[in-house]
């Protein structure tokens, strides 16, 4: 029997399995051939390529020959896709193409810069935490556990209500929230290495602390971070998501995804895919980030990269 | 170390926590932009107006006598009042309640009730077709936000097939079929999460238990495959269930913020996202100090419950 991975997201495939298999099952043979022991596989190169994407039109949104994600009235509203209007206007007449590209910019710059902030802070301290088990680490995550012991999403409504609805308030609220979680990770991985042979070698050769925290432990301890990093991506993305789909994220009338879905919501009957193509583009944006995600953790560590 | 030590420890570390819990939500108000007197009298108030108001919310004092002020409010029932249509939040809440609660209990009877047979079918012959059906069908839910779930299922059952009803709630006390009705699609989209995380994670927990020494011998007394998965292997395989079902509280209070949102559920999470739009901050804090507080509650029972259940544990004395 293969040996499953430990936090059970995938199986080991069959031998000989591989990325080739098309057909009804298509998602089911991608999952499998993207987890072979050997190779990332196709999905996963796949996932990479639309993220890519996302983010090469993000970044160049401005540069693009398309209409102003803003105005209002370009066309009549709701006209449905595949005209003029690529993917068809909403209910004020705005190009959905255009509002899908610069929300990709929300989604993305919340979704890195605020799992920067936390890997910044989180990872520090988490590495304080994990080298210096006394005190300082009882401290730092006693301090963590009290921000964990808040329900996620109800502190980022918070921290946005009370500092302002704006991109910048956006990323401080999820990046904040960020740091308790990843300090943890990091924590529990620096612990790991701490006792690993080569630091206790260092030890003996005389080096500081700070030598061995940097050049001996921190560098083990980046890569697998890295691929939690991008599924704490997809998570941040669709927190920013959840806010701006209760309108609570960036002001109207900039684009962004659970903003669009919002509020295309109400023409549903008429014109669902004013809802659905947000909905359909942010999906296969967090799956992507998931699946990276996951399958570099399952290729860096073999037994699956415990938390 | 004794069950009863164990138990002590962890009381004695709850204490803490509620305290910085308590002091967060009572600073949440204080970085509010502005004067809360203002808000709640309008821009026209008088200076001895915003005093007085100052006076009732106490703000007139230092602020560690602000909080121990607010805290004994609190513990009396007293969270303040709606300034919108002056109900006390603690009614608001007591209203609102029992449909969040409602909602909660049928979103994870549903995610139990298809998770754990799917994972002992899964989990009896790992990479059969069903087990990576249901693997994959488990990675792609996770990564479906609850908002996208919701639309896509009021498109389906409410818009294109009329089953289920988008909006329209009906207390339980008033019409049970009819509230079943109304709670079914949000129940399911806040099952979703729930249910592949408790899918996976009890996948692999029963692999690895049939793993067992004691497994291959039942096994070998002939027992069939179904008594074995029920009776041996379900209930040593199901200690990480509890716990991350305790963990998972906090995303499904964030999830009942968005679902009763979308389907206009009079509960506790939309009281919360309204008085936010409204800008009613008592009745935001005092839900908020709520939550936090049943949040931190909820985990610690069943981090008790874990540790009674669970004997390696008790002994061991670890998770902290």
């Amino acid at each position: 029997m293969p040996a499953p991975s430990p936090d059970g997201l995938v199986s080991e495939a069959p031998a000989g399995r591989d990325g080739q298999t098309t057909g009804v099952l298509a998602l089911g043979a991608i999952v499998v051939a993207g987890t072979r022991r050997r190779g990332l596989g196709i999905a996963f190169w796949l996932c990479v390529g639309w993220i890519g994407l996302v983010i090469l039109l993000a970044v160049f949104a401005g540069a693009l020959p398309l209409h102003s994600p803003d105005a209002t009235g370009l066309g009549p509203p709701r006209v449905a896709p595949g005209g003029r209007f690529w993917l068809g206007t909403d209910d004020l007449g705005r190009d959905m193409l255009a509002r899908l590209i610069y929300g990709a910019r929300v989604s993305m710059i919340v979704g890195f810069s605020s799992i920067a902030i936390g890997l910044v802070v989180g990872g520090t301290l988490g590495l304080i935490a994990g080298y210096y088990k006394g005190r300082i680490g009882t401290v730092i995550m006693g301090v963590v556990d009290v921000f964990l012991a808040f329900p996620a999403l109800v502190l980022a409504l918070a921290i946005v209500t009370f500092l302002g609805q704006s991109l910048q308030n956006v990323v401080i609220a999820i990046g904040f929230l960020s740091i308790a979680p990843i300090a943890r990770i990091i924590r529990s991985s620096t612990i790991a290495f701490s006792e690993r042979e080569f630091v206790i070698a260092a030890r003996a050769l005389g080096a500081r602390n700070f030598r061995i925290v940097t050049k001996e432990i921190l560098p083990n301890v980046v890569p697998p971070t890295l691929a939690y990093a991008l599924v704490y991506v997809a998570v941040a993305i669709v927190a920013e998501g959840g806010l701006s789909f209760l309108g609570l994220s960036v002001k109207p009338p900039t684009a962004s995804w659970g903003g669009m879905i919002n509020e295309g919501k109400t023409f549903l009957p008429q014109a669902p895919y004013i809802s659905l193509l947000p909905a359909a583009v942010m999906f296969i944006t967090v799956l992507a980030f998931n699946f990276a995600g996951d399958s570099l953790r399952t290729r860096l560590d073999p037994r699956g990269g415990a938390a | 170390m004794s069950a009863v030590g164990t138990i002590g420890r962890k009381i004695l570390y709850l204490i803490p926590v509620l305290f910085a819990v308590t002091v967060l939500t009572f600073l949440l108000i204080k970085l509010l932009p502005g004067d809360p007197a203002v808000d709640i009298l309008g821009p026209g108030a008088t200076p001895a107006a915003v005093q007085e108001i100052h006076h009732q919310l106490g703000l007139d004092k230092p602020l560690p006598a602000q909080y121990v002020h607010w805290l004994g409010n609190a513990v009396h029932g007293n969270l303040g009042q709606s300034y919108q249509n002056n109900q006390s939040t603690v009614s608001a809440l007591r209203q609102r309640l029992p449909v969040t609660i409602e909602l909660i209990i049928l979103s994870q009877l549903i995610a139990f009730a298809i998770a754990v047979p799917l994972a002992l079918v899964a989990a009896t012959k790992p990479n059969g077709l069903v087990d990576r059906l249901a693997t994959t069908a488990a990675f792609g839910f996770l990564a479906i936000p609850d908002f996208i779930l919701g639309v896509v299922l009021v498109f389906v059952f409410a818009v294109h097939w009329h089953v289920f009803p988008a909006t329209g709630y009906t207390y339980l006390t008033a019409n049970p079929v009819l509230n079943l009705k109304a709670m079914t699609l949000p129940a399911v989209t806040l099952a979703m999460a729930s249910l592949a995380v408790y899918f996976r994670l009890l996948r692999t927990d029963l692999i690895a238990t049939l793993q067992q020494d004691y497994i291959a011998m039942a096994r070998s007394k002939g027992l069939s495959t179904r008594y074995i998965m029920v009776r041996h292997a379900l209930r040593p395989s199901s200690f990480s269930l509890a716990t991350v079902s305790g963990l998972q509280v906090g995303a499904l209070i964030g999830g009942t913020f968005i679902t009763e949102s979308i389907f206009a559920l009079p509960g506790v999470g939309s009281l919360a996202v309204q008085s936010i739009y409204s800008r009613d901050y008592l009745v935001v804090q005092g839900t908020v100090l709520v939550i936090a507080v049943g949040y931190v509650g909820i985990n610690f029972v069943i981090d008790l419950l874990y540790t009674v259940l669970d004997p390696r544990i008790r002994r061991a004395g670890a998770i902290a």
